[in-house]
């Protein structure tokens, strides 16, 4: 038997996590106060996920970078491919919340989206 | 002179959602007035997610979550000022404002709503020996700078404090392609949210030292080298146990203070454990008409309790704005709240047991961590709330929900007293 302990990110709380784990499979999650701690100890050691944010350079608009972030979750193996992509990426204003500003990052199946308005 | 009824000092989170608030609670003559050349305050630049998920119950960006309440703040048609900047409050609530199209103004306001934020603390106020080279910043500072100007602010860095922007610094350094050697952190403990030292030190493999502090920074015309060490119980270094490393960056993210020359010129009175107002459960000041919300009231973790604060204290500005002076008049009298015995402070200061809503959400810090312990609430001797807490730390707020049913039905209540219990 195999034991993994982890702090919850669902809250604040931070409640501590211990994770019992057979064969790669997850028998038993304890420490947690509600069942967002499960299902986050249950993810994280079976296939971790997070979401990218950055910025890149925006050309004719007001401010000289516009906020991005991965659409949804993409697997934590893949941040540092997900930030090569995104050098040197440079975008023309105006940019709107939501636009795609590059689709399918690091062959993921997610698009790079824009967190701002810049016009 | 221009005449409103409501000016808003600050177009961050807080200045935001209070305007809203404000016009809908039924007040048409509101001005937002914001230092910065867009609305959005702090939001701006905290470009990674985590925000909302009491407000809209999803996880936004900080960009994303201003743009809502702009969104809103439009819609409401609601006026604001940018690039102007507030010199003055005088008593009889009187604002003297500036900018480049319109000069130096004066608006006369009926109400005024505090919501300035904070500023970082810097390194004039932390006493850190050693050489001034170029290269040390506030995390606040290298945060604009990578993530709204697009520049680096260096390669290799050390960070005092762990405080959040400290953290989500260390990250967003090392995704864009710097190496951060360690955090240091004076307390034994960290100064930041537990989510944070997970996702943004952990999952990089960047070493927090609780403890620590820099004890020397070496390099004349950049920084070359930061010598951090142990400390003691009583804070100080210990001889010895000092390492050096090689660096161009320091990063400070030792804490945030109210920003409130403003207020202090109006003569509001002041929280010397907050370094903000002392406000009643309307979050109004001593000075009549004057409400204070957001980071200029109390340092807040999360964005969405400045949200829902500003709200209540748009709201109570726009029943003085319709009230005047009677919007405050009770039968009962003001309920002083005692924070002691590992409570630091509580926002509100007092409360009104006839005027208060059904239910009051009283925030408070605490000064240490404490494992298994009680929060507890007294009305005067007798205990009304005993909530079990498996760890409480300064670096989370605290809350205690106070009932009005509760508070009148006491007979001869003069003191509310919030306090750590151990098990």
């Amino acid at each position: 038997m195999e034991t993994r302990e982890l702090i919850c990110i669902g809250c604040p709380m931070g409640c501590p996590l211990k994770v019992e784990m057979e064969n790669g499979e997850v028998v038993s999650v304890s420490g947690n106060t509600c069942k967002r701690g499960d299902v986050y100890a249950r993810k994280e050691v079976t296939n971790p996920t997070r979401i990218v944010t950055s910025s890149v350079i925006v050309e004719g608009g007001s401010l000289a970078a516009v906020s991005v972030k991965t659409k949804e979750d993409i697997p934590k193996g893949k941040i540092f491919d997900i930030m090569k992509e995104l050098k040197g990426v440079k975008v023309n204003a105006p940019v709107h919340i939501g636009d795609v500003i590059l689709s399918n990052v690091a062959g993921t199946g997610v698009d790079i989206i824009a967190t701002k308005n810049v016009l | 002179m221009l005449n409103y009824d409501i000016v808003i000092i600050g177009g961050g989170p807080a200045g935001l959602a209070a305007a809203v608030s404000a016009k809908r609670s039924g007040v048409e003559s509101i001005l937002v007035l914001e230092r910065d050349k867009e609305l959005g305050g702090i939001l701006n630049q905290c470009i990674h997610n985590g925000f909302g998920l009491h407000t809209f119950k999803e996880e936004l960006t900080g960009p994303e979550y201003a743009g809502r309440f702009i969104e809103q703040l439009l819609e409401e048609k609601i006026e604001y000022r940018l690039n102007t900047m507030v010199m003055d409050i005088a008593p009889n609530k009187v604002v003297t404002a500036m900018n480049r199209e319109d000069g130096m103004f004066e608006i006369q306001a009926k109400a005024i709503i505090l919501a300035m934020g904070c500023r970082e603390r810097s390194r004039g106020a932390l006493n850190i020996p050693g050489y001034r080279p170029a290269g040390i910043y506030s995390a606040g500072t290298a945060q604009r700078l990578v993530n709204m100007e697009g520049y680096m602010p260096g390669r290799e860095v050390v960070i005092l404090g762990s405080g959040d922007i400290g953290l989500i610094m260390a990250r967003r350094m090392t995704l864009e392609g710097a190496k951060v050697k360690v955090v240091a952190e004076l307390m034994p403990y960290s100064g930041g949210l537990k989510r944070n030292i997970v996702q943004c030190l952990d999952d990089y493999g960047i070493p927090l030292k609780l403890s620590h502090t820099v004890v020397d920074i070496e390099g004349k015309e950049r920084v070359e080298a930061i010598t951090i060490a142990e400390v003691g119980p009583d804070r100080r270094p210990i001889p010895g146990t000092e390492e050096r490393y090689t660096c161009d960056t320091l990063l400070l993210s030792c804490g945030l203070i109210p920003e409130n020359e403003l207020s202090r010129s109006l003569e509001v009175e002041m929280s010397p454990v907050t370094s903000g107002p002392l406000v009643n459960e309307c979050l109004e000041t001593n000075v009549e008409g004057v409400f204070a919300c957001g980071n200029v009231l109390h340092v807040h973790d999360l964005v969405d309790f400045v949200s829902e604060e500003a709200s209540a204290a748009g709201k109570h500005a726009a029943e003085y704005v319709k009230n005047g002076a009677k919007h405050a008049e009770t039968g009962a009298k003001d309920i002083p709240i005692v924070a002691t015995e590992g409570a630091r402070y509580t926002v509100p200061k007092t409360i009104n047991p006839d005027r208060m809503d059904e239910k009051h959400t009283v925030r408070f810090r605490v000064g240490d961590v404490y494992k298994n312990c009680y929060v507890s609430v007294y009305l005067n001797d007798e205990r009304v709330i005993h909530k079990k807490r498996p760890v409480v730390a300064p670096g989370e707020m605290e809350e205690v929900v106070l009932k009005k049913e509760e508070l009148a039905a006491f007979s001869g209540l003069s003191q509310i007293t919030v306090k750590i219990e151990e098990a």
